[in-house]
């Protein structure tokens, strides 16, 4: 096995906190992340360390008998021990209170240094799962304990959700317990609250292995079964849940799958099968050597805590392995738009299908570049519609317009430019047929969502183009339209008139499409002497009372056209005339030079007199 | 090469009874028929390679064999006493088209040259215009010629009289679609069939490439496949084209019928191929099925696409478009060229005044306007821009000079207001 094929990992920095021994007892909290190492009953000291904090919290406690369980309360403001089944003790960690401990059985107010019954329930409870991040508890009931009660916390309220039962494998034949606490875990998955049931393999069902069932459990509405993650496998799991994957660790061999419920599974009408998105592999092996991953204990969402080492990590997926381990390339990209640190790998994906000795066929290119697209217009779609509901005074009535968020998924043009198809135009080996075909594949995908193309990428085709002389081609292109108008791409063609003649007049029907650039068009006719052309333009267009006659005289004159200037010149005597009731020159047009040659040429008797009534 | 035409006479009664033979000269556009007789060579050049090539490769028996064989034939299918205008300009014309469906056009293109190694050049026709072409300009010009003028109407006949149904007896397991070799094997399941396609010469400047046509079409799609002619083409490569190209092909047709359609409704005019105004009330309600019945339409012989204004009244004018730089050309008063004669709708003389315009115009190179009172007193107005030109034949008796010349102007800004035509 490559180094490169681990496709998970510990985190780099794990929270390292003294080993369990038997006067060192360690604890974990799942609601703040928290390690408690408490020595000797906490009379040699308690340390409490967290993910996020590098400054580990110290303090002694009298040892007033063993602790079964040591909590802070969010901002470390009380603690909270547990000695016997029945009590809990409390103390204030308020600066300048008293840290005299107090003690109530089963809200708690610190200044009164006592607690509040908020709200009680009267049900037989087996056992309980609490979800910090969703505040779900969830109880188990029933003496099989597969009926599940979950609550709601939120703002200091309790609110009851429906029960719901767990599908057991098989008709239990007694009647205790079924329904163990280590085989149910709550995470949250795209955003949505999922209960996951670890339903071992059964000899009497012809099941071929174990598998995760995720109920899905809304806040309003019943629960519903969703998904089977199909395991294949039988033994000892745990599960993770890291970047909206399901991750499942096999015990007897030491190695872990990755489920993703976004990616196609089998849809049976009810709910959908899925199977790992790839093959099993262990976790990276860590820097240190870890003796023995099986005294691993694994807590929710992605923790991994070793208390006979002293270590607490947070799993994660390694992107760039998976690469290599997902073939398909449209499913690979599917698994890759969903993941959070995402837009490089992606970008690595698509130079590395379009390099030559790893080339992808064109109808895969498509496939990866639909996608991406359809990522990019939903966000442009999100992005415009926020913009129009703020221009259309939203905001005030309606607090949920939020702005758009652009997660990694969003890789737009420029990306795509600046990343992958610039280099890979530049690249002598690759055939230009095939660098053609790509570019068009990717502007047909953006058009096909509808997105505008930006010029540089319409830019990046010309260029290929004219290198490999395919000017003909480029014409056709331009004739259709695949090239969109603008001024910078008008002047481009311009600039290639001297390789390919006709590059002038699609440059100027360019010019005349986009209708914002006469000025351009003038200055274009001008500088292939067609002065008359250029006169005829801009009077068809009823500018020219507007224009400047000395740069038309100009022009006239450097055609050695005697004929010519005349026409030109009598054209705005005739102006002057119009404009001013005189077809002589003011001073501010400078056309003395002009005037003088004109009657050099013609006579002075030529100039137009002024009409008179 | 030389190509002796003689001059059209009328015999006339001498004041004596003699019958006395006069020569109309004046009825002969010299430059149509050196047109015509460059086109010729260029036939020729196609399918035979340059004289040069002949002469180096078995001398001037050779060469001789070959023209003797070439224009036996050739020359029989020439109309002569109906070369116009447009045998000057030996246009091409394109098909309209929305920028989407061209780039999947595109898309099909470099997928199937992808997945067919030794395809190495392809056009793209549809109802026998052109949509792309991969091979040089003036190649595409001849093969244009020989595509729309020889081969289609040849293929069209027996397709309206209902042989050779499009739809195929289909193979087992086999994607339904139209699509059918109009060069090669007539039918794929025989294992006998030829697969022989005509060859051709392109780029005999520089590189002098040798090929073999493939023609392949589904309803009004039609493309070609041109590969090196030293790859003998197998019957597995052509069944193989076929299952990759037939359904492709048959949807992208219908999708640019579709496509078209939508956009002739947008801008209030209907593609309009059949003679009575019942088939013209029967389009506009072609939706069901529109994909078929539009293609039966577009593709038989009176399908010539000609644009009828529904609601307004007979257009007072009839015009031929012609660009140098990329040989677009659009005529409305050509009706469809078939194998015999190429219909026009307007009368010789006036055909001979627009020939008589462009002889002018190519006397200087300056931009130019001329407009002709006929005696038949149409307008004829000639326009040309840079490398374009117009000519303009207009029904308008008692109209003016100056309500021609607007005219014409109006007939720019709808029908070319997107490229850059001085008025």
């Amino acid at each position: 096995m490559g180094e490169e094929d681990y496709y998970l990992e510990l985190c780099e920095r794990p929270v390292h906190f003294e080993k369990a021994n038997p006067v060192n007892c360690v604890f974990f909290d799942e609601a703040n992340k928290q390690v408690f190492a408490v020595r000797s009953g906490g009379a040699t000291g308690v340390v409490v360390k967290g993910p996020d904090d590098r400054n580990p919290i110290s303090f002694r406690m009298e040892d007033k008998g063993e602790v079964k369980c040591i909590k802070f309360s969010l901002e470390n403001k009380i603690l909270a021990v547990q000695r016997t089944s029945k009590t809990v003790d409390f103390s204030n960690f308020i600066p300048d209170s008293s840290q005299l401990e107090y003690t109530q059985e089963c809200k708690v107010l610190p200044e009164k240094r006592s607690l509040k019954l908020l709200k009680s329930q009267n049900i037989n409870v087996n056992w309980y799962l609490y979800c910090p991040e969703s505040a779900v508890i969830l109880l188990s009931t029933t003496v099989l304990g597969n009926v599940l009660q979950p609550f709601y916390f939120r703002a200091g309220t309790m609110s009851k959700l429906p029960k719901f039962e767990i599908e057991l494998p098989a008709a239990p034949k007694s009647t205790k317990l079924n329904l163990s606490e280590r085989d149910i875990a709550m995470a949250t998955i795209y955003g949505q609250l999922y209960v996951l049931f670890l339903r071992h393999h059964s000899r009497t069902s012809n099941s071929t292995g174990a598998e995760v069932v995720l109920y899905h459990l809304p806040r309003e509405g019943a629960c519903k079964k969703m998904h089977i993650l199909k395991l294949s496998r039988t033994g000892k799991f745990a599960l993770n849940v890291v970047d909206n994957l399901v991750v499942v660790h096999h015990q007897d061999t030491e190695t872990s799958v990755i489920f993703d419920i976004r990616l196609r599974g089998e849809f049976d009408g009810t709910v959908t099968l899925h199977h790992p998105v790839l093959p099993a592999r262990s976790i990276h092996p860590y820097q240190i050597p870890v003796a023995d991953s099986s005294s691993w204990i694994v807590f929710q969402p992605d923790i991994i805590i070793s208390a006979s080492q002293g270590y607490l990590w947070n799993l994660q997926v390694k992107l760039q392995p998976i690469v290599n381990l997902l073939p398909d390339k449209g499913r690979l990209m599917d698994f890759l738009l969903q993941r959070k640190e995402c837009k490089m790998v992606i970008l690595s994906v698509c130079s590395q299908m379009l390099t030559e000795s790893d080339r992808a066929t064109l109808p895969v290119i498509a496939t990866v570049f639909d996608k991406l697209n359809q990522e990019y217009k939903k966000y442009l779609d999100a992005e415009q519609n926020y913009t129009m509901a703020m221009e259309a005074g939203q905001s005030r009535s309606s607090p949920l317009l939020r702005r758009p968020v652009r997660t990694q998924a969003v890789v737009d043009q420029s990306d795509m430019y600046t990343h992958v198809l610039s280099a890979f135009t530049e690249k002598k080996e690759t055939p230009h047929k095939f660098v053609i075909a790509v570019l068009m594949e990717y502007i047909r995908s953006l058009n096909q969502f509808q997105i505008a193309v930006q010029h540089y990428l319409h830019e990046l085709v010309i260029k290929t183009l004219v290198q490999h002389n395919l000017f003909y081609m480029l014409h056709q292109f331009l004739q259709y339209h695949v090239l969109s108008d603008s001024k910078p791409l008008a002047c481009l063609l311009l600039s290639l008139e001297s390789f390919y003649p006709p590059a002038h007049q699609l440059s100027l029907d360019m010019l005349k499409r986009l209708s914002t650039a006469n000025d351009e068009i003038v200055e274009v006719l001008l500088s292939k002497h067609q002065v008359l052309a250029a006169l005829r333009f801009i009077r068809g267009i009823g500018g020219h009372d507007n224009i400047s006659a000395r740069k038309f005289l100009d022009a006239a004159k450097q055609t050695d056209d005697h004929m010519l200037f005349y026409t030109i010149f009598r054209f705005f005597e005739q102006r002057n005339q119009r404009l001013r009731g005189n077809p002589s020159f003011t001073p501010g047009e400078h056309c003395e030079e002009h005037v003088a040659f004109f009657k050099q040429v013609f006579g002075d008797q030529a100039l137009m007199r002024p009409a008179t009534f | 090469m030389v190509m002796v035409v003689r001059n059209p006479i009328i015999e006339k009664q001498s004041k004596d009874g003699k019958p006395v033979v006069e020569y109309q000269e004046e009825e002969l556009l010299d430059k149509v028929y050196s047109s015509v007789l460059q086109q010729c060579y260029s036939m020729y050049k196609l399918f035979n390679g340059t004289f040069l090539r002949a002469m180096e490769d078995g001398g001037l028996k050779l060469l001789k064999e070959r023209l003797e064989k070439f224009f036996h034939r050739y020359l029989q299918t020439l109309h002569l006493q109906s070369c116009d205008l447009l045998d000057i300009f030996g246009g091409i014309s394109f098909f309209p088209l929305d920028k989407m469906t061209y780039l999947k056009i595109q898309s099909f293109i470099n997928r199937v040259e992808e997945s067919l190694s030794i395809v190495k050049y392809t056009a793209f026709l549809y109802n026998d215009q052109l949509i792309w072409s991969g091979l040089e300009q003036d190649d595409m010009r001849i093969l244009y010629k020989y595509l729309t003028t020889s081969l289609f109407p040849r293929h069209i006949e027996p397709e309206l009289a209902g042989r050779d149904s499009p739809i195929r007896a289909e193979m087992p397991g086999n994607l339904q679609h139209y699509g059918r070799f109009l060069t090669g094997p007539l039918n794929l399941n025989d294992p006998e069939a030829k697969c022989r396609f005509p060859k051709i010469f392109v780029n005999t400047d520089d590189t002098y490439e040798a090929l073999h046509l493939i023609v392949y079409k589904a309803m009004s799609a039609a493309v070609c496949f041109m590969i090196e002619a030293s790859v003998q083409p197998t019957l597995d490569f052509c069944r193989r084209l076929d299952s990759i190209v037939g359904p492709q092909l048959t949807v992208l047709a219908s999708d640019i019928c579709e496509q078209f359609n939508i956009n002739k409704r947008i801008s209030g005019f209907v593609l309009c191929c059949v003679f009575t105004l019942k088939h013209l009330t029967d389009l506009g309600r072609v939706r069901p099925s529109p994909r078929w019945r539009c293609d039966r339409l577009g593709s038989g012989v009176l399908s010539v696409p000609v644009v009828v204004a529904l609601s307004e009244k007979e257009p007072q004018f009839k015009f031929i478009y012609f660009n140098h730089m990329n040989l677009a050309e659009k005529s409305t008063i050509h009706m469809r060229k078939t194998p015999s004669v190429s219909l026009t709708s307007v009368h010789p003389d006036l055909m001979k005044i627009l020939g008589d315009i462009n002889s002018d115009f190519t006397r200087v190179d300056e931009d130019e306007e001329i407009i002709v009172k006929a005696m038949s007193d149409y307008w004829v107005v000639g326009k040309k821009s840079d490398q374009r030109e117009l000519y303009v034949i207009l029904n308008q008796k008692n109209a003016n000079l100056i309500e021609v010349n607007e005219e014409v102007k109006k007939l720019c800004a709808t029908q070319f207001n997107n490229i850059f035509f001085l008025d």
